[in-house]
């Protein structure tokens, strides 16, 4: 069992773990045990007790620090099941990085299913950033099945941005939120897939307290002969603000599937959902080909943008 | 030398089995330093043959020829890079591409300032290089982006599909200063698909084009007082060459 990241390690953690400062405090979790561990005064990570994974504590009040827990599977045939529970103290500011990386060169397959429970406590300001992406030469699958429970509790403040454009076959993400009382959610989804790719992504959220609100904006691109299923729940038991937004593009023979759906349980909830499956338009391509561009070069320029 | 020829072009689409003439046999010549503006009824053929130049539709017979050079066989790539640019009567919008990045795609090697050129264009760039070609533009937002990827080009010939249309009037006096300064301070050819008679007024050279064919005049007031008496049909069938209204065609 390797015990120090090698060099895949290294390039797969500049991909999911680049917040663009060092963080204050991280744990490295290679081909299924922690490998690297740094702890700050006001952050803590402990190994759980009972099943694999950490807890990491945010004392109260922590502002502008950055801590990051990505996971790296450099061996084939390793199937990683992690349990993290990440609890914000109040009034704090910070940003967490949790990225999981796979680079399989093998014909065994490589999976990671990473649970993460957030508690957002009152006032607290969280960014959560989210990368996965998957290498390797080999035939075996990059898995990556991560699920993410939210409670955001009154006047906190969450912002998540999950990106996964490259290299995983199969994925199925399952994101549960929970807001209260003047609580606000923004969830940023990205997701690209070519070749056999398979990804769900399944996102509910429960709006509990006035005046909470929530945005979740998904996109997506499909390419080859991939398959994409998206679910979007927004249920809304208060006076509060929804919005969902599902944009995919699809390419060659690929397929989407976008259900959005809201539910209303109180009169003064205010939601909307918007769901838009189609491929590049023509004069999209044209024009930049008109300044120059050939047709595959402005694919990917509009698919860049797309996905900023 | 001219600096565009077309000889005998002819554009025909597919229609319920059998192929439809948009273009139909047309010659003419286009000259660098001048501005054309080309008129004509709806339908008539005036977008294709912008299209056909351009290679967005390309001819099914004839001949393109740019400073000399056959280009009848280039795609819309290639026409760009010998210094061909189109300006689109309805400007796409590219969600999450940024203004910026789009002119800076444009500006290829021509060296121009992107920030110079969107203030040409009437945009403060501090409000608009970052700013992502969606739905959040209004119309004439679009035109002036639009204006803008042309030119911040080194071209031969700029062609512009009703740059008039879905702009309010503060926008229409910009883009008429916009077209005299092109004129003024470079070489570039300016063809204006357009029904507008204050950009009728700047041409050199108005091109009738109607039901595929065209009538080309030279004599630009005679025109215009033809098309203020409603009279298009006369002028469709009349025809003047060398700078002279010359009657009606036979």
């Amino acid at each position: 069992m390797a015990k120090e990241v090698d060099q895949a390690g290294k390039s797969l953690l500049e991909v999911i773990a680049d917040t663009g400062k060092i963080p204050e405090a991280m744990n490295v979790r290679l081909n299924g045990h922690s490998c690297d561990r740094k702890v700050s005064e006001n952050i803590d990570i402990c190994n759980k007790k009972e099943k694999p994974g950490i807890n990491v504590t945010i004392k109260p009040n922590t502002i502008d620090e950055t801590v990051s827990i990505p996971v790296v599977i450099t061996e084939g045939g390793i199937n990683d099941i992690v349990y993290n529970t990440i609890d914000v103290g109040a009034g704090s500011n910070i940003t967490i990085s949790a990225g999981c990386g796979i680079h399989n060169d093998s014909d065994g397959c490589s999976e990671h299913d990473g649970i993460h429970e957030f508690i957002i406590r009152e006032n607290a300001k969280v960014k959560y950033v989210e990368n996965h992406y998957g290498e390797g030469n080999g035939s075996g699958d990059k898995i990556l099945n991560p699920k993410t429970k939210i409670e955001v509790m009154e006047n906190a403040i969450a912002e998540l941005d999950m990106t996964q454009i490259e290299g995983v076959d199969s994925t199925i993400r399952d994101t549960e939120i929970i807001l209260h009382e003047n609580a606000r959610i923004v969830v940023t989804e990205r997701l690209m897939t070519s070749g056999n790719q398979r990804a769900d992504s399944n996102i509910d959220v429960n709006v509990e307290g006035d005046g909470a609100s929530a945005q979740i904006i998904s996109k997506s691109v499909a390419k080859g002969n991939s398959i994409q299923n998206f679910n979007m729940t927004l249920t809304g038991n208060s006076k509060c603000k929804g919005h969902i937004q599902c944009d995919s593009i699809i390419m060659d023979n690929a397929k989407v599937a976008s259900t959005p759906k809201i539910f209303a349980a109180n009169t003064e909830a205010e939601l909307i959902h918007e769901a838009t499956v189609g491929r590049i338009a023509n004069e999209q391509l044209t024009k930049l080909m008109t300044i120059g561009i050939t047709e595959e070069e402005a694919e990917n320029i509009i698919i860049e943008g797309f996905l900023e | 030398m001219n600096l565009l020829e077309l000889k005998n072009i002819c554009v025909d689409i597919p229609d319920e089995g059998d192929n439809k003439a948009i273009l139909k046999d047309i010659s003419i010549e286009f000259e660098s330093g001048k501005i054309y503006v080309i008129t004509g009824p709806n339908g008539g053929g005036k977008s294709t043959f912008a299209k056909c130049i351009m290679g967005i539709m390309p001819q099914n017979s004839g001949n393109v020829f740019l400073d000399g050079e056959d280009i009848s066989d280039l795609n819309i790539v290639e026409r760009n890079k010998k210094g061909i640019g189109y300006a689109f009567q309805s400007p796409a919008k590219f969600k999450g591409l940024k203004v910026g990045r789009f002119l800076e795609l444009a500006r290829n090697d021509s060296g121009k300032s992107i920030t110079h050129t969107l203030k040409d264009v009437g945009l403060n760039p501090d409000e608009y290089l970052n700013r992502s070609i969606d739905n959040s533009f209004s119309g004439g937002e679009l035109k002036r982006i639009e204006l803008a990827s042309i030119l911040i080009q080194d071209l031969k010939l700029a062609l512009f599909d009703e740059p008039e249309a879905g702009i309010d009037l503060w926008s229409f006096k910009l883009l008429i200063k916009t077209f005299k300064r092109l004129n003024r301070f470079t070489d570039t050819c300016i063809v204006i698909i357009s029904h507008q008679e204050r950009i009728m007024d700047m041409a050199d050279e108005i091109v009738v084009i109607d039901k595929g064919e065209i009538a080309q005049m030279t004599y630009k007031n005679k025109l215009l007082s033809i098309l203020n008496n409603n009279d298009l049909e006369k002028c469709q069938m009349t025809c003047c060459e060398g700078g002279e209204y010359c009657g009606e065609r036979g």
